[in-house]
């Protein structure tokens, strides 16, 4: 079933009856070549691109739940491509160019809106290490402006400029930053990995990884056995788990972040803008909504849901930097889980069994990752080599301390991103 | 969330600060693998933990905390140096 201009107007006409479900619901059968664990967005874009990019058909993808119901459907919808260290800086270059392409090649409207995104600064070394990090998005390809102060007040005229503390110096724009509507990715990758061959299996739990001389030859869920050649983890706070069905212990703590939703307003906040000495940062629904969030509650948490500290810490930040949004109701919060790695960076890799895969580590930032992670992880499993740009998302560079990635140079340690 | 200080009884989570999962540390001459699972590698339970958390507004102890990572319950707290 696809989408067009003239199939929304016919069904429209003709009172919406025509519409069929997006894909199949099918049952399991008793072996596959592939089985991805996690049917979040990057486990469906590694489906999909499995089978558009290899011709790997006899796919299937198990969730414990229903199709895009952990971070992609709880996450804050940003799209950006401005990272600095070598590693990341091309995989998001890449994963945004995927981003750029979307719509066309799923035939499905995910809402990608490329507002900018502004991040802002607030004191001259922190206007170095901007140019510095607009410097290497621009080496990438990416685009990056510096904007002073008086280009930041044409686009953000709200802000409290003069702020005691925190004074805006400037920010470092990024137009081809901006937001999609999270749900639609999933189901559009759904629908594509469904119509090509893939078995999208919902309400099925991974409860054990068959392992066999070494190399891996299924799973155990709840809904039978299932034979399996490669087998891919790819399920983001729950990495842990789901590994340690295969006898392994993963450089992963799962923290807590929230996130928070105002009734709809209308249209105010044009951008995506990011205020990291407040750790806090905020978009505009297209339903008007105020989107916002800040740091983790920083202790390892599976609840789903947060503490009221770090409410109040982001909601002063809020009032910090923009008190015009003080009047907004705030409707809902909510927590997902993030697979924090050491150095905060993810990982795209085989393991020590032979025929197990693993995409985990995505910390907070998954959501922009969902086409570049499925790709590359994709690439990595049909053809047993890395995807260029996620080469450097080594496992095993914890153990050797080569090729560490720490964006926020705060050193490669848990708990300190 | 709260967490009971031995020293000076229940107190906002706020005072405190997360300081990682509490683990024995290795022998200096333990070796490459055990160091890279003291430092890096975790159990990561969804279920009871058992953290370090230090009363950093507070008596600025050490604490050893056995704490549900689902439920957020706190199931004890004992000081970390209380073993010595």
């Amino acid at each position: 079933m696809r989408f067009s201009a003239l199939r929304i107007l016919s069904e429209g006409l003709t009172g919406n009856r025509g519409w069929r479900p997006h894909w199949r619901d099918p049952e399991p059968k008793s072996e596959y070549d592939i089985v991805i664990i996690g049917g979040g967005g990057h486990g469906l874009s590694t489906a999909y691109y499995l089978a558009r990019e290899h011709g790997l058909r006899n796919v299937a993808v198990l969730e414990k739940g229903y199709l895009g119901g952990g971070n992609v459907g709880r996450n804050t919808t940003i799209v950006r491509a401005n990272y600095f260290l070598p590693g990341n800086s091309e995989f998001y270059s890449h994963s945004l160019k995927l981003w750029e392409g979307l719509e066309q090649e799923l035939n499905y409207n995910v809402m990608h809106s490329q507002r900018g995104l502004i991040n802002l600064f607030h004191s001259d070394g922190q206007r170095d290490a901007f140019a510095r990090r607009g410097n290497a998005m621009v080496n990438q390809g990416d685009d990056a402006e510096l904007l002073d102060r008086d280009g930041v007040r044409k686009h953000l005229p709200y802000l409290d400029f003069d702020n005691i503390r925190f004074p805006v110096y400037g920010g470092l724009l990024h137009r081809r930053g901006g937001t999609a509507r999270h749900d639609a990715v999933a189901w559009g990758y759904a629908r594509g990995a469904s119509d090509r061959g893939v078995d999208l299996i919902q309400n099925c739990e991974v409860t054990g990884i068959d392992i066999a001389n070494g190399r891996v030859t299924g799973v155990q869920t709840t809904r039978g056995a299932i034979r399996a050649r490669k087998v891919a983890i790819v399920v983001a706070g729950r990495s842990g788990q789901v590994a340690a069905m295969a006898g392994m212990r993963l450089p992963i703590e799962s923290h807590v972040l929230q996130a928070f939703v105002t009734e709809g307003l209308k249209p105010a906040i044009n951008h995506v803008v990011s205020f990291g000495m407040g750790h806090f940062y905020i978009s505009q629904s297209d339903k008007g909504g105020l989107v916002f969030g800040g740091d983790l509650d920083f202790y390892p948490s599976y609840a789903q849901r947060g503490n009221l500290p770090m409410a109040e810490h982001v909601m002063e930040a809020a009032m910090t930097l923009m008190p015009m949004i003080g009047k907004a109701k705030v409707l809902r919060s909510w927590g997902g889980i993030m697979d924090m790695t050491p150095d905060g960076s993810p990982i795209i890799d085989k393991t020590e069994t032979e025929g197990l895969f693993l995409d985990c580590g995505w910390c907070y930032g998954g959501f922009k990752a969902v086409p570049g992670s499925g790709y590359s992880f994709a690439h990595l499993i049909a053809t047993g080599r890395h995807h260029a740009p996620a080469a450097k998302f080594r496992l095993d560079r914890f153990r050797t301390g080569a090729g560490l990635m720490d964006e926020e140079g705060t050193g490669a340690q848990h708990n300190l991103h | 969330m709260r967490l009971s200080c031995p020293i000076c009884g229940e107190r906002d989570r706020r005072e405190f600060h997360y300081g990682g999962a509490a683990l024995e540390r290795p022998a200096p001459e333990a070796g490459a693998a055990a160091w890279d699972a003291y430092l890096h590698l975790r159990e990561n339970p969804a279920g009871r933990s058992r953290e370090l958390w230090y009363h950093e507004s507070g008596c600025t102890a050490w604490l050893v905390v056995e704490r549900d990572t689902v439920t957020h319950e706190i199931h004890g707290v004992t000081l970390a140096a209380g073993g010595r």
